[in-house]
């Protein structure tokens, strides 16, 4: 994903001219491109958070639309005041870019873990959550971003993650979930990176019987309350899929959203990650194993919700 | 721009509007408010290319109120200067009035920032001069900081990069009025030398007498004279200035004064 936001942020430049890049002291190579094309609107602000989204705010406060970029984990626990008062609370054009969201840097430890970071930034008023599935909802998150900037959170992966799409999707649009399968049984709503997996879940129950459409739910806000209102209103189950804690992240917000509609038939079923630090030693794959989230054991757990209510397909 | 004394008429009627606010709305940081109002009246009289009537104007010098709990001064002076009516001033702090009790960028013209949580304002001040650049801008951003606020880490990650970028169109001046909220300021972190910590980061630097027009008029206008570097002025205050009862006392960064200390004031201000 960093690869294709890089690339594709380097070309959005050419074309906006008020775009400005600044980075956490990370990224080194990645941004050569950009640098040597617009090397007055590129900015290193070294190993200090706090005052580099400062500093965007200052400048989108003088009409400059400013993407900031480091490790998702320092992009958001350490300044979050700054975010909250510069950012949302002036409405400041400003894209704020976690790279390596979820478990991505899984092996360095849970310093760099970011199973959290949905759950603070949805909360800030009139900021934006996006989540892309993979490398060509990331150039399609950015294309859509700089045609109406606004206060954006841009979590990424890292780099390799599966391709859900074969090109930038036509009909992306930041608040709109994607449907990347079709189904009948029931929906799974995956968030990120976790989009993937839940293609691959799907594949393994359909052959149980089970046929799921899946959704790639990148905006975890706004959300896409049709898309919502259709699955709780047609589908006996709906799950959520993220890398993210079961506190206050993408299966919280729909939790919220589900019980202030009582009078809707669907019920939810959460595939989160427990409230814990992942302080074992090993990478992503190991940290999601030792978490329960690979594909036999989610799967299962779908399998499991149906029987429990005799609800199969 | 006035002469030295008109500044000094002009402040002293801002002194008792500040204490005035104060007593009305009942809110504190009347010692902070005070200290500072020198160096804000002589900002928007003489030293920042604004317009009360065209205040988005883009090519606007910048101030930032990074000490956002003493914005009965920022009101006072803004509303003298015509950015607002000043019988709006009468509404300050009540509820729905559109003067709140810390500056917020949705309040009335000729306020920049949103400030109350301190440590924010110089990195503002940071991109706006950066901004500038880009754009090919010929503003300048002036920032005003509290002694205490400097206790803020964001304030030296700020106070680091600006010089790495030669922001010669920033001008950082520090309300040095020895206090904040709970103690004397050099006890609770060493802030001195404070002119010698910003020189060695890499910043121009003076050092003045913060409520003494001949020093405070050369020091601002001394803003993007070195071409390399951006400007740090280190005013020493008073809390409490203009007050004789008020003056470096801190029980006046939170009591409200009684009806009976603000004829008192007005009465030591001669208006």
């Amino acid at each position: 994903m960093r690869n294709a936001f890089a690339q594709e942020l380097t070309q959005l430049a050419l074309e906006n001219s008020k775009t400005v890049l600044l980075s956490g002291d990370i990224g080194n190579r990645l941004f050569d491109d950009f640098k040597s094309q617009n090397p007055e609107r590129f900015f290193n602000c070294g190993v200090a958070e706090a005052n580099m989204v400062t500093m965007a705010a200052g400048m989108a406060m003088n009409g400059l639309v400013p993407v900031l970029y480091t490790i998702a984990s320092f992009m958001i626990y350490r300044p979050f005041e700054q975010i909250r008062i510069d950012i949302a609370y002036h409405k400041l054009p400003v894209l704020i870019v976690g790279v390596g969201g979820g478990l991505s840097y899984a092996s360095n430890g849970p310093t760099h873990h970011t199973l959290e970071d949905i759950a603070v930034m949805r909360s800030l008023p009139g900021m934006q959550v996006v989540c892309p599935g993979d490398a060509w909802e990331v150039r399609a998150a950015l294309r859509d971003f700089l045609s109406n900037p606004q206060p954006t959170y841009l979590r990424l992966g890292k780099k390799g993650e599966a391709l859900v799409h074969q090109e930038v999707p036509s009909d992306f649009s930041i608040g709109k979930a994607l449907k990347v399968r079709e189904g009948y049984a029931g929906a799974l709503l995956a968030v990120g990176n976790m989009v993937p997996m839940a293609l691959e879940m799907a594949e393994v129950l359909a052959q149980e019987g089970i046929d799921l459409a899946v959704y790639s739910f990148h905006t975890v806000k706004p959300l896409d309350d049709a898309v919502l209102r259709h699955c709780f209103s047609n589908y006996a189950w709906t799950f959520t899929l993220e890398e993210h804690s079961c506190i206050g992240g993408f299966s919280s917000a729909i939790a919220e959203w589900l019980v202030d509609r009582p009078f809707l038939p669907g019920k939810l079923k959460r595939l989160a990650f427990a409230d814990r630090f992942i302080a074992e030693t090993g990478g992503q794959s190991y940290a999601r194993e030792l978490s329960g989230f690979t594909l036999p054991s989610l799967s299962l757990i779908v399998q499991e919700t149906f029987a429990s209510t005799h609800v199969y397909a | 721009m006035s002469t030295n004394r008109l500044l000094e008429e002009f402040t002293a009627q801002v002194r008792a509007k500040v204490v005035s606010l104060s007593h009305d709305a009942r809110t504190p940081h009347l010692g902070s408010s005070l200290s500072c109002v020198d160096i804000i009246v002589a900002l928007y009289d003489s030293i920042l290319n604004v317009d009360p009537k065209n205040p988005e104007d883009p090519n606007r010098d910048r101030f930032i109120l990074s000490k956002g709990h003493a914005v009965t001064t920022l009101y006072a002076v803004l509303a003298q200067k015509g950015f607002f009516k000043p019988e709006l001033l009468k509404e300050f702090n009540q509820p729905g009035s559109p003067l709140p009790e810390h500056p917020s960028f949705w309040c009335v013209p000729g306020v920049e920032a949103s400030t109350g949580s301190l440590g924010h304002g110089l990195s503002l001040g940071v991109g706006l001069a950066l901004s500038a650049r880009v754009q090919k801008q010929s503003f300048k951003t002036y920032v005003l900081l509290s002694d205490g606020e400097c206790n803020e880490g964001s304030v030296w990650e700020a106070a680091l990069l600006a010089p790495a970028h030669k922001l010669s169109n920033l001008c950082l001046i520090v309300d040095f009025n020895k206090w904040q909220a709970t103690g004397r300021s050099q006890e609770v972190t060493a802030l001195e030398p404070l002119e010698e910590k910003f020189a060695s980061f890499g910043w121009g630097t003076q050092r003045i007498d913060g409520h003494d027009f001949s020093q405070i008029l050369p020091a601002l206008q001394a803003c993007g004279q070195d071409s390399e570097k951006p400007l740090a002025i280190i005013a020493d205050t008073i809390k409490g200035k203009g007050i004789s009862f008020m003056e470096d006392d801190n029980n006046w960064h939170y009591r409200i004064p009684s009806e009976g200390e603000l004829l008192e004031a007005y009465k030591e201000l001669a208006v």
